[in-house]
């Protein structure tokens, strides 16, 4: 392991030298674009593509028409364009996702990295891992939401403390995994030569886990915050559909697929456009993950 | 599919009857599929549909009512009335007699103890009976000889026909629940497991929650029945996956509520293995009106009391203008197709004590937005939502997970919507809405909302308790741990007064006209239950199963004896 | 390494006990009731005197120091009194479940043999599928394989189950007709026909668990792999003149397998919850199935029991993944 040359070198550069090496990779750019793109659409397709608001009668006669000029994702059963839903229900999703999947790696690897390295609060730490890992997760759902959810909606409004509500309750939930994988590679990352030889001569704690335990646990990290994402999106379509999550009105790309699981025969594609956003959204981010890694790992960058 | 199944049963009666009902066991296996699966084969430790229903195999009552809610003996000889003098004139006295040489499955006779053990059982106070409303005002069950139960009761009883009348409450051994009475009840468990009962099948073997074995029962009073030797009754899934096992795969006879949307009806008819069975009983989609005010802001114990009357839906022309502007046909059109009808009652059935209310079936937008005008509320800023005295027409309508009801959500927010009336909607999870734990605040008793969805039924074919629901008294709140049935916490002095008299009349048609009129006072006189769809039930048969015939008034079961193998 | 397990599993028995009291003043403060299970014809008095017979009103203390006692003493007496004939727990109360009113240990008796065999084939075969996959797929880091198996675990792993389980039903029973869509749990191996019987039903729901399992692992398998290859170590395994095979397969792999071991450590537990949303699809009718049904009826002492059976077995397998990462890498030292 080089990596004495990193400390010399001012930030600014380093990441200089990691987006250069990143715009290398072929993979993570199209991750990138896809997901920019996902993105896009959900924010800005809304003020761009506004079909009418019809009565209720008229949209009835237009319900489960198959994509079309017109309806370019179709119609559901009650005549809703399918397609201004998914844009509205992008929003949601993604910033769940993220929003979620970022509470819980940064939970799971602060407190893995902390009971890998300090031998005194593994013991504690980890057992509490273990505690919520019992949990059992519906009825821990229902007294969050049962404690918190008028209060919050009292201050944020019935959508926004939805929203606080559901990311918070998916980050407390899922940062167990990380944890105990990050702790398992600190436990053997701690004892070897380099991190040695760096407490040898003096470096603080902070030091060494910043500059020697933590960019090589990046790796596990980045798995974990791909599914991280992918399960706080199906997640949320759970919570929701147990009535614990958003108002049933509210669109999310895990919904509209669990609602259209009921005419998958019928109408395959009311089930194939959510799923094929969920998807995408999970693969660009596995694919920056992999250029992100390959980025910040300076034996390759060198190359 | 009405006509089809009608054909069938026709054909199957006609032609094949004789030679597949000769024998009893001669038709083999039948295979059952009840996705809510059941959890205990004694009725009177759970009122759950699927542990009735599938109960009813193996226990029987005295008598049972058919599809069209008549009553009719099975372990009784015949049904006891006023005129064939089984019912004494005053209406406080009923004698059964039982069939004579009846079995149990063990081979052990049947006798008058065992109807009057069955009443001492569900009776007990530390037992925790699931059915002890049937045997509400029973004084006291006397039985001279072996054959003859006589009922006394404590008042005069104007519908006799409750204890040992369906599914519900049928007659246990007393020999095998001897040891069961009371607390005991729940350490029975190979008693609640399998119990021996005069029914046409017994249990071979039972998985709780999963799949219940049967074979016939070799003492079964009908020697020809039943025509299938073996049954197995099996849980798990949805109800969609339970229509399609029956309709497209055909791995199942028959398969219990299968309530699916109008669509998915049509494409697993087309299937061609098997057909959707339909019928009405007395089950009322409807939205509740909240008389009182569910304001957050009241202190808690005060909220949604009858302290603080509700702000606007107090006012009998919000209500009808809510109602005027729903167009119940479309709602059964997305959500039930042939199971379901528009309807403005909340006793739809059956005939005689349902009203002829029908004004509100016609959608009239433009009259509720007059009726609103005219009511005071307009919209003096513009922006779309009428306000009154500074306050906004706000509603927060809340009801269970489950996808029909959300897309009625959605449709009658939008009619709402246009009436200029802002909507918040809310679904909550079944097991909270319906939980009844004090300590929630999202539980239907509690009624933390504006309006709410649900649907509602009553037992058998009498409304009188179902409507004594609504009398004051019944109003759930802080000081019953909010445990009632007056939903609405509707309170008027006359509706008390009229549902007293009806519970004092005997003749059945004076009582029809009383129901009519309570119904139509709760309905189309006040608007406080606006009442959507008549919702019938919709379970699936294979083309290959004969004699199914679907009863809405009792179990589903009910003549598993008389099923057979179309060949 | 042996007094490191001692003491951890002397550790274990406060962190349970505190585990099992939280479980059980979460489930009880759950706002769900027993009694939304009992239809709204029942009037309101009848349902009290119900949930009355079933203990629900006791003080919470009183019911959680029973349940500790039904747990810890007169359920490990039945089992004695099972297995030797003996009568040692006769008239004792057993832990009862509120929606069958019959013995919880009889119920996950009688369930737990379809859960180990469909969730547990179906995480072997994941497994199984999943370390080739990802072995492979990093040491051709950006070949055809590795994409093709990228996008293979990006759907296993994006789609839920509820899609890929209905997916399978039409395509494989419905419009095929190989697989049937409801287990049989009564089914019981005997011959040739019963067993081929057997791997039909089990068919479905081990691929739709087994792609969504075999998925995660294979990623994490790779990117460890891949953070191990480009090691000081490999060079130098390979300037000695070692066999790629060697490098691979003796030196990287082990090295890679912490993250891996720790992974499937933590999933081994729940093959015994089960996979709630498959065993219902299926109607394989298992723990997992039991168990959504149970918090849906509020049967409290259900869901506590096998939350806390559930409790026992993480910090079993947590333990058995600590002791391997010893083995596996032998500077990680716990004393």
């Amino acid at each position: 392991m080089t990596d004495t040359d990193l400390g010399i070198a001012p930030p600014e550069s380093q990441l200089r030298a990691v987006w250069a090496q990143f715009r290398k990779h072929k993979g993570a750019m199209i991750g990138l674009i896809i997901l920019v793109l996902l993105v896009i659409f959900s924010i800005f397709g809304p003020m761009v593509w506004n079909p009418e608001k019809l009565s209720v009668a008229e949209a009835l006669k237009l319900k489960n028409k198959p994509p079309a000029l017109a309806y370019p994702m179709g119609t559901d059963q009650l005549g809703r364009d399918v397609m201004q839903r998914m844009m509205y229900a992008g929003r949601v999703s993604l910033a769940v996702g993220f929003v979620a999947m970022v509470i819980a790696i940064v939970l799971g690897t602060t407190i893995g990295i902390i009971a890998g390295y300090f031998k005194r609060l593994d013991g504690w730490l980890m057992r509490l891992t273990d505690l919520f890992l019992a949990l059992p997760l519906i009825p821990l759902l229902l007294v969050m939401v049962m404690l918190f959810r008028d209060r919050m909606a009292g201050v944020l409004g019935p959508e926004g403390g939805a929203f606080v509500l559901i990311v918070f309750a998916i980050g407390v939930t899922s940062w167990m995994h990380a944890a105990r994988i990050v702790r398992g590679e600190v436990l053997a990352l701690k004892e070897r030569e380099y991190v040695l030889a760096s407490r040898a001569i003096g470096a603080t704690s902070r030091r060494v886990i910043l500059r020697h335990i933590l960019p090589n646990v990046i790796s596990p990290v980045m798995v974990a915050a791909t599914l991280g994402v992918a399960e706080a999106i199906i997640t949320e379509s759970v919570l929701s559909f147990l009535g614990l999550g958003f108002p049933p009105d509210f669109p999310t790309w895990g919904r509209i697929l669990f609602e259209g699981l009921e005419y998958i025969t019928l109408y395959p594609e009311r089930v194939i456009f959510p799923g094929l956003a969920i998807s995408l959204t999970v693969l660009s981010v596995n694919l920056i993950g992999d250029g992100l890694r390959d980025a910040l790992d300076p034996r390759i960058r060198g190359r | 599919m009405m006509m089809k199944s009608a054909l069938l049963g026709a054909v199957a009666a006609l032609g094949l009857a004789p030679a597949a009902f000769a024998e009893r066991g001669a038709d083999g296996h039948v295979n059952v599929l009840y996705w809510q699966a059941p959890s205990i084969l004694n009725p009177y430790l759970s009122s759950g549909t699927k542990d009735v229903e599938t109960s009813s195999l193996i226990l029987e009552g005295l008598a049972g009512f058919d599809e069209k809610g008549v009553v009719f003996p099975r372990l009784a000889e015949s049904v006891p009335t006023v005129e064939n003098g089984g019912v004494s004139a005053d209406l406080t006295q009923i004698t059964w007699k039982l069939k004579a040489g009846l079995l149990w499955s063990d081979g052990t006779p049947v006798t008058s103890k065992d109807a009057k053990f069955t009443w001492e059982y569900c009776t007990h106070p530390e037992g925790g009976c699931a059915q002890a409303a049937r045997y509400e005002g029973i004084k006291s069950i006397d039985t001279p000889d072996d054959l003859t139960i006589v009922i006394t009761f404590d008042a005069p009883k104007p519908n006799p026909y409750q204890a040992f009348v369906g599914g519900t409450s049928p007659i246990l051994q007393a020999a095998q629940f001897a040891n069961c009475l009371g607390a005991a009840a729940s350490t029975c468990t190979d008693q609640n497991f399998k119990p021996i009962g005069t029914g046409p099948f017994m249990v071979k073997d039972f998985k709780v929650n999963d799949v219940v074995e049967l074979e016939a029962n070799p003492n079964y009073r009908d020697p020809a029945k039943p025509a299938f030797a073996t049954m197995t009754v099996k849980g798990g899934g949805d109800a969609q996956a339970a229509a399609r096992a029956v309709m497209e795969t055909g791995e199942f006879d028959y398969a219990w509520n299968t309530q699916i949307n109008p669509e998915m009806q049509a494409q697993m008819a087309a299937a061609g293995k098997g057909v959707l069975l339909n019928g009405f009983g007395t089950l009322v989609e409807r939205i509740e009106m909240n008389m009182t005010n569910p304001d957050p802001a009241l202190p808690e114990g005060e909220r949604s009391t009858p302290k603080h009357p509700h702000p606007f839906l107090s006012d009998i022309r919000v209500r009808k203008a809510l109602s005027m502007a729903i167009d119940r046909q479309i709602l059964v059109d997305i959500g039930y197709g042939s199971a379901g009808r528009p309807t403005c009652n909340i006793v739809p059935a059956p005939e005689m004590f349902a009203s002829d209310n029908t004004d509100c079936l016609k959608q009239d937008m433009e009259g509720a937005k007059a009726l609103l005008e005219e009511a005071g509320w307009t919209d003096s800023d513009g922006d779309g939502v009428r306000d009154k005295d500074g306050a906004k027409l706000k509603i927060l309508y809340q009801t269970s997970t489950n996808p029909v009801r959300q897309d009625f959500q959605a449709v009658i927010k939008d009619w709402w919507t246009e009436l200029g009336v802002e909507v918040e909607l809310k679904n909550i999870d079944a097991s909270v809405f319906f939980g009844g734990d004090a300590g929630s605040p999202d539980t239907f008793q509690k009624f933390y909302s504006d309006v709410e969805m649900y649907a509602n039924n009553f037992d058998g074919t009498d409304p009188e308790p179902y409507l004594g629901q609504y009398l004051c008294d019944k109003i759930p709140g802080p000081d019953n741990q909010w445990q009632g049935e007056n939903i609405n916490r509707f309170c008027d002095p006359a509706y008390d007064a009229l549902w007293n008299e009806l519970s004092k009349t005997a003749d059945i048609a004076k009582r029809a006209e009383i129901a009519k009129k309570l119904n139509d006072m709760l309905t189309k006189d006040s608007y406080t239950v606006v009442a959507l769809v008549d919702r019938g039930r919709l379970s699936a048969a294979a083309n290959t199963l004969g004699g199914v015939v679907l009863n809405t008034w009792d179990t589903e079961l009910w003549n598993a004896q008389d099923w057979f193998r179309v060949k | 390494m042996l007094t490191f397990a001692l003491r951890r599993l002397l550790v274990a028995i406060p962190t349970l006990l505190l585990i099992s009291l939280v479980i059980f003043l979460l489930v009880d403060l759950a706002p769900g009731s027993p009694a939304s299970e009992i239809p709204l014809t029942v009037p309101p008095e009848v349902r009290a005197k119900i949930l009355e017979a079933l203990g629900v009103n006791e003080p919470i203390h009183v019911r959680y120091v029973l349940w500790l006692k039904q747990f810890f003493w007169i359920e490990p007496l039945n089992g004695i009194d099972a297995i030797f004939g003996t009568s040692y727990a006769e008239g004792e109360q057993r832990i009862i479940s509120y929606q069958s009113r019959s013995p919880v240990f009889g119920i996950i008796g009688e369930r737990l043999p379809q859960t180990l065999t469909v969730i547990g084939t179906a995480y072997l075969v994941g497994v199984l599928i999943a370390l080739p996959i990802g072995i492979y797929s990093a040491y051709r880091q950006y070949s055809l394989f590795d994409q093709a198996g990228t996008i293979f675990a990006m759907i296993g792993f994006s789609v839920p189950t509820f899609f890929t389980g209905t997916l399978f039903i039409i395509i494989f029973a419905v419009w095929l007709g190989w697989f049937p869509t409801k287990y049989d749990t009564t089914l019981e191996v005997t011959d040739w026909q019963s067993f081929l019987q057997q791997l039909r039903q089990m068919a479905m729901p081990v691929m739709v668990l087994g792609l969504a399992n075999a998925a995660a692992i294979s990623r994490y398998m790779r990117s460890s792999m891949l953070e191990n290859l480009g090691q000081d170590y490999v060079r130098t395994a390979r300037a000695k003149g070692l066999s790629e095979r060697t490098v691979v397969l003796k030196h990287v792999l082990r090295n890679s397998l912490i993250p891996v071991v720790t992974v499937i450590a933590l999933g081994i537990p729940s093959i015994f919850g089960g996979a709630i949303i498959t065993e219902n699809l299926f109607g394989v009718n298992g723990i997992g199935a039991m168990l959504i049904q149970a918090i849906r009826g509020n049967d409290l002492p259900m869901v506590q029991t096998l939350a806390f059976i559930f409790a026992i077995l993480i910090v079993l397998f947590n333990l058995i993944a600590d002791i391997l990462y010893g083995l596996l890498d032998p500077r990680i030292r716990y004393d």
